[in-house]
């Protein structure tokens, strides 16, 4: 198969709790991380995209089109953002896990029926030591 | 098939390449349309990750000897793209072309036929933000 992945950065600030749990639950499961202040993260962000490649462009997509798509549906979103007050995450707690997740499909529907194109896998790099990934392997 | 006696190994080099993006049945405003930036001549320093796969041999406890894997990527890659215009000085980008994906493609096509069924995958890096994986016989989709 053949597979082409793209690296983006973007700085967001998010708080980890959940209402389902008490306050000192939070306290328990989260950590420091769920400060009511917040924190944030300069976030890395890998998608990967495979499918056939165009025979006009070469490319599975080119990189100006991609680097379009993902700016308008994730980057100018949640770049520089509380991510806990996006509508992504008014249900689900914006753990690294569920950014991950959320990307993962914002992508695909925008690509569904648009492009050859498919989201292969995305890779959300929290801190250099935390990274988190969803989808398939190459 | 899965065999837990199965390594995979990767040995990385580097090649610096001079390439457009072209394609001759079209004008130089029509490519220049098509590709922006990348139908003007550039260059890029690519990293090339080569993945070979096997079970160690018994006797050397090595899937290859890497002075022969290192041999094959200087003849097959180093001596054909390194300080050269993929355009003008290779045959495989008249028709395509030399995105990463196509560039990767041909790299991988010249080491499947060195490296036969040892040969995992290759990964090119044009730079620290984008990069083409090719595995398995190339195909589009897995």
């Amino acid at each position: 198969m053949i597979a082409v992945t793209r690296r983006y950065r973007f700085p967001a600030a998010h708080v980890l709790r959940s209402d389902r749990f008490s306050a000192a639950e939070n306290e328990r499961v989260y950590g420091k991380c769920a400060n009511p202040g917040g924190h944030g993260h300069d976030y890395g962000l890998e998608i990967t995209l495979t499918g056939p490649l165009d025979p006009d462009t070469g490319a599975i997509m080119p990189v100006a089109q991609l680097d379009a798509l993902v700016r308008e549906r994730v980057l100018d979103r949640l770049g520089h953002r509380l991510l806990n007050e996006d509508p992504w995450f008014q249900e689900a707690v914006p753990t690294a896990e569920n950014i991950a997740l959320a990307v993962h499909r914002e992508l695909s529907e925008a690509l569904a029926g648009r492009s050859a194109a498919r989201v292969l896998r995305v890779r959300l790099q929290e801190t250099r030591r935390n990274a988190f990934e969803c989808g398939s392997e190459t | 098939m899965a065999d837990d006696r199965r390594v995979r190994l990767t040995r990385a080099i580097d090649f610096s390449s001079s390439l457009r993006y072209r394609n001759p049945e079209l004008s130089d405003e029509e490519n220049d349309a098509r590709f922006g930036p990348s139908a003007r001549q550039h260059g890029h320093n690519y990293r090339l990750e080569v993945t070979v796969e096997g079970i160690p041999d018994p006797a050397t406890g090595m899937v290859i000897d890497l002075k022969d894997l290192k041999q094959v990527l200087e003849r097959e890659i180093m001596a054909r793209f390194d300080h050269r215009d993929l355009n003008r000085d290779t045959s495989w980008f008249e028709k395509h072309p030399p995105t990463p994906e196509h560039v990767a493609l041909v790299i991988h096509g010249l080491l499947r036929e060195s490296l036969g069924e040892l040969l995992h995958g290759v990964r090119l890096r044009q730079d620290d933000d984008l990069w083409v994986e090719v595995t398995g016989s190339g195909e589009s989709e897995p």
